[in-house]
């Protein structure tokens, strides 16, 4: 472990969920709301659960951020991750979806209103196997989303089998190996030309919460990996996804910190060793960089060192790669400014005048 | 019946990819121009060039409109498929065909008219390229002579085929002029032509994914998500185009997203995300497509999002017939999903009603905040026929139950799936909605009125049953079905779609030619309006003319039908991918009235399966 680690990084397996870190209830936001406007139901998951963890830093980065949860939609699919829209930002609206569909949902969600902050929060099995599909094609359209997979290499809800994310011979409770190669959803992203992707750990609070506030600054969609270890069927010895596993091979990239775009920050960095890369509402990550030279504006540096580490059993973590100014959906289609979906009626009934020069052309 | 000035159908048999397509519009046009009544139906292959495809053209004064089974003018161009084109034929029949193919005919009781196509068009055509385009022209011009159809008509077709295209109208008219003047040497002519009449004044010629195109930008659809499969693809492409012709804003600025999805079910996907967020969103597919939102369906009937889906249907699935005709996705759609479902479906029966089912299909699903499906098919969509002009949306959008942040704040708050107005429609909020109290959780069946996460056993009934009610409401929103009654009528007949034009001719001639009137009812939506269980309770025999092999109208009329009233239908399916036909229908009513004359009354013979027409001889 690095110094990039927070001090959550150490919660051991079996640990509550770590509410205790949140921010003091009392403090106010831009917006003057509490973190408890941020709260959502309480939540089913197991006690210990890598998720929970995750559900904790997405509220903290949207409160921290000032965004209203009132313009967040939470969209999901269907596993052990997609449940836990349920359990943050009860004031949001949500959509638990169908297995493998949320990409698609999400893809309209943002298409009706490009205002919204949209986050997609899936699986392993939800976005490694039933949906990979849609995910492949809602990183090639740059769909402004949050994406989130809370990876576990496991279906939980089902009680334990194998996802397209296990590693090669990583092991069940059961004993059995998996056998096939894992898909390494953060080096298809960079393949498919996501324009930010980024791996972190459910128990690295820093870093996650650096990452989750850049990946909401930033304009396309941010896929972030989350290895969430899953304390029931998959944090054994043989797993390659158990909290020992990853804490034990976790290489961050670079120390990261993220500047927001309010007004009356200043900012300040040491040029010599930091790197700045401006996101799409003006804030800023500071990538300081840890050993070797690592340029997360560089695709194909990228994939070297993803490929490079799989070959040492790294988990290489931070942000892997990222790209400001990659046209979005909306860009493209040159939405205007205002939702679709509340367009005045004049503004999408065309007048009589238009249906008359219709007809006339048609006798 | 044998065919007579203004009353005949034309087929022509060309192989597909050789421009045949707009030599066949200038005819199809002329005879429209000239006041006559006309319908075209393309068949064509599952093919870019090479295979056979035919296009049917009838002129009818009487307005009829259906496929006619006779060829009453065959013009012949393709080799492979020439014997069989001229063996269908009846002795008598006149038949246009290039020179070359003449020898191969074997049929000396036609009267045939051979036509160097080649050696015509060559002075017409410098390129050589140009010639195989040509040489369609050449027919025009002697299909025009043999018809006697006018020649300023002609040329002015041509202009509105290839509008804006100077030279393209030059060339073409050449070739067909040249054919015009060879066919004045066969010094003869069929007994039957083309008179100017006034039957046409004040129509158009169009097809149904244009009309239903239309209606959608003018129902104010923002979102279009879609994936190409034939026959819905030319419904997405004319949306896209009439958006771009008619809904810029004053900046230039799009009010509308399209988006070619990477399958239906990401399409069906982005179209409830769009729907759940307030967008009117809808997606156009044909059978296979729907197979595959199936499961999305259901998502979007649980979660009660609104969402508009064309099904413009086909026979399928996977290489069978993709280009041919088909009534077969009614129940499909009606209960799409798993579990208990059942979903509005409306069923347009002309392009005027493809254009006006267009926005209200938008205004539906809203109201009743589910998916909502238009059932169209590959005659209706593809092919072309006369409408009257679209009429402008006699009323505002009904943009359903939304509360805004200030009506929330009014309200102290909402229960999104609370029936609060005894209609089994909640009100909803869009994300985005600036009241604390707007979000909600949206999910499958397993939620209470206030959409929190249930799986208690009442909880999960009483919406179940919410559900069913408000979908049952749908029957008194949805278009009411078209009736007429013939006084002592003591048969009806029950339709949808695109059977509709059949079915009337059908009528006419059971009733003149067979003194056997008949009541009809055209059903333009299901659920079924009340009027539907009125019209089957008067009369003794319902006779349910739709073009699958199983009776889906018909197991959807028994469904709905208390068993008195069940008894009386009557299934009369059948099809084999072409488009339905008049004299099919008449055969069919007249064979089934005989076997009932035969076998008295038929409680006992209440099969699903099997109508009297069930089989394929009746297009052999």
């Amino acid at each position: 472990m690095s110094a990039a680690t927070g001090p959550a990084s150490g919660l051991p397996p079996g640990a509550a969920s770590p509410a205790a870190a949140s921010p003091p209830a009392a403090r106010q936001n831009r917006l003057g709301l509490l973190v408890g406007d941020y709260k959502g139901g309480k939540t089913t998951l197991c006690a210990g659960c890598g998720h929970n963890a995750i559900s904790e830093r997405l509220l903290e980065a949207y409160f921290d951020l000032g965004i209203a949860p009132e313009q967040v939609a939470k969209l999901s699919g269907i596993g052990c991750s997609s449940k836990t829209p349920a359990y943050f930002m009860g004031r949001s609206h949500a959509f638990n979806t169908v297995h493998g569909r949320m990409p698609s949902v999400a893809t309209g969600a943002v298409l009706a209103n490009r205002t919204l902050h949209a986050v997609g929060v899936s699986g392993d099995g939800d976005s490694a196997s039933i949906g990979i599909g849609q995910l492949v094609h809602l990183l090639r359209r740059n769909v402004p989303l949050v994406y989130l997979v809370e990876n576990n290499g496991v279906y939980g809800l089902t009680k334990g089998q194998f996802s397209a994310t296990a590693d090669p011979g990583s092991t069940l409770k059961g004993g059995e190996v998996a056998e096939l190669p894992a898909i390494d959803l953060c080096a298809l992203a960079i393949e498919l030309g996501a324009a930010y992707v980024a791996r972190s750990f459910s128990g690295d609070k820093k870093q996650l919460s650096v990452l989750l506030r850049g990946a909401i600054a930033h304009g396309g969609t941010a896929l972030i990996d989350v290895l969430s270890p899953c304390v029931t069927f998959n944090d054994h010895e043989g797993s390659t996804k158990s909290f020992a596993w990853v804490k034990e091979h976790d290489e961050p990239l670079q120390e990261l910190s993220f500047v927001p775009a309010f007004p009356d920050i200043a900012v300040d960095y040491d040029p010599g060793t930091t790197t700045e890369v401006a996101l799409h509402d003006g804030s800023r990550l500071r990538l300081r960089k840890l050993g070797a030279d690592y340029d997360p504006r560089d695709r194909a540096a990228a994939l070297t060192r993803l490929m490079a580490a799989r070959g040492t059993g790294e988990v290489l973590t931070g942000l892997l790669f990222v790209d400001p100014k990659a046209p979005t959906l909306v860009e493209r289609l040159r939405l205007p400014e205002a939702p679709l979906a509340t367009l005045p009626p004049e503004r999408v009934r065309p007048p009589p005048a238009a249906l008359d020069a219709i007809n006339a052309a048609l006798r | 019946m044998a065919p007579a000035v203004n009353d005949f159908s034309l087929q022509v048999a060309t192989v597909n990819g050789s421009g045949s397509q707009s030599a066949n519009m200038v005819l199809l046009r002329t005879l429209f121009q000239m006041g006559i009544p006309v319908s075209g139906k393309n068949l064509f292959p599952s093919n870019i060039a090479g295979l056979p495809t035919w296009f049917g053209i009838r002129a009818s004064r009487h307005g009829w409109t259906a496929r006619r089974r006779e060829v009453d003018l065959l013009v012949a161009l393709n080799p492979e498929t020439v014997a069989a084109d001229l063996a269908g034929l009846a002795p008598g029949t006149p038949a246009v065909l290039d020179a070359p193919l003449a020898a191969a005919a074997g049929r000396a009781d036609l009267d045939l008219y051979p036509v160097p196509l080649d050696a015509l068009v060559e002075p017409v055509a410098p390129e050589a390229r140009l010639r195989k385009l040509l040489r369609n022209m050449v027919y025009v011009g002697v299909v025009a002579r043999l018809l006697r159809l006018e020649w300023a008509e002609v040329e002015r077709a041509v202009g509105r085929v290839f509008p804006g295209k100077p030279k393209a109208v030059a060339l073409n008219l050449a070739a067909a002029r040249a054919g015009h003047e060879h066919a004045a040497t066969f010094g003869r002519a069929p007994a039957f032509h083309a008179e100017r009449l006034d039957a046409t004044s004040g129509l158009m010629l169009v097809d149904g994914n244009t009309a239903a195109a239309h209606g959608a930008v003018f129902g104010g659809v923002t979102v279009l998500a879609w994936y190409p499969i034939t026959p819905s693809s030319s419904l997405a492409e004319a949306l896209i185009e009439s958006l771009e012709a008619h809904r810029r804003g004053p900046d230039g600025e799009p009010t509308w997203a399209v988006v070619q999805a990477e399958d239906e079910l990401a399409a069906l996907g982005m179209v409830l995300g769009a729907g759940w967020a307030g967008a009117r969103a809808m997606t156009a597919t044909s059978g296979p497509g729907i197979s595959l939102m199936a499961e999305l369906t259901g998502l979007g009937y649980y979660a009660e999002v609104p969402a508009v889906i064309w099904d413009v249907q086909r026979a399928g699935p996977s290489t069978g017939l993709p280009t041919r005709t088909q009534q077969g996705d009614l129940l499909a759609c009606a209960f799409l999903s798993h579990g208990d479902t059942g979903h509005p479906v409306l069923l347009p029966g002309s392009v005027e009603e493809c254009f006006t089912f267009g926005h209200q299909a938008l205004d539906l699903a809203e109201r009743l905040q589910t998916p909502v499906f238009v059932l169209s098919d590959l005659d209706l969509g593809m092919n072309h026929w006369m409408s009257r002009p679209f009429q402008y949306p006699d009323r505002p959008m009904d943009r359903g139950k939304v509360l805004s942040a200030e009506e929330l704040g009014r309200r102290g708050g909402f229960a999104r799936y609370r029936d609060v107005d005894g209609d089994g429609v909640g009100w909803r909020t869009l994300p985005g909605t600036a009241h604390p109290r707007a979000g909600y959780f949206t999910r499958g069946s397993g939620h209470d009125d206030a959409a929190a996460y249930s799986e208690q056993p009442d909880v999960y009934r009483r919406n179940l049953e919410r559900l069913a009610r408000k979908i049952d409401g749908a029957r008194a929103l949805l278009p009411a079905p078209v009736e007429e009654r013939a006084p002592g009528a003591r048969i009806g007949l029950v339709a949808y779609g695109s059977s509709d034009p059949a079915v009337r001719e059908s009528r006419a001639e059971l009733g003149a030619g067979h003194g056997l009137p008949t009541g009809y009812l055209r059903v333009r939506g299901w659920p079924f309006a009340e009027a539907v269980a009125g019209f089957v309770a008067a009369h003794e025999r319902v006779y349910v003319v739709e073009q699958n092999r199983d009776g889906q109208l018909a197991s959807l009329l028994r469904l709905d039908l208390e068993g008195r009233l069940a008894a009386r239908i009557h299934p009369l399916a059948w099809s084999d991918g072409l488009p339905l036909d008049a004299r099919s229908v008449t055969e069919a009513v007249l064979r089934a009235e005989a076997a009932h004359h035969v076998d008295g009354p038929e409680e006992e013979e209440d099969g699903l399966v099997g109508g009297p027409l069930h089989g394929t001889e009746v297009h052999a």
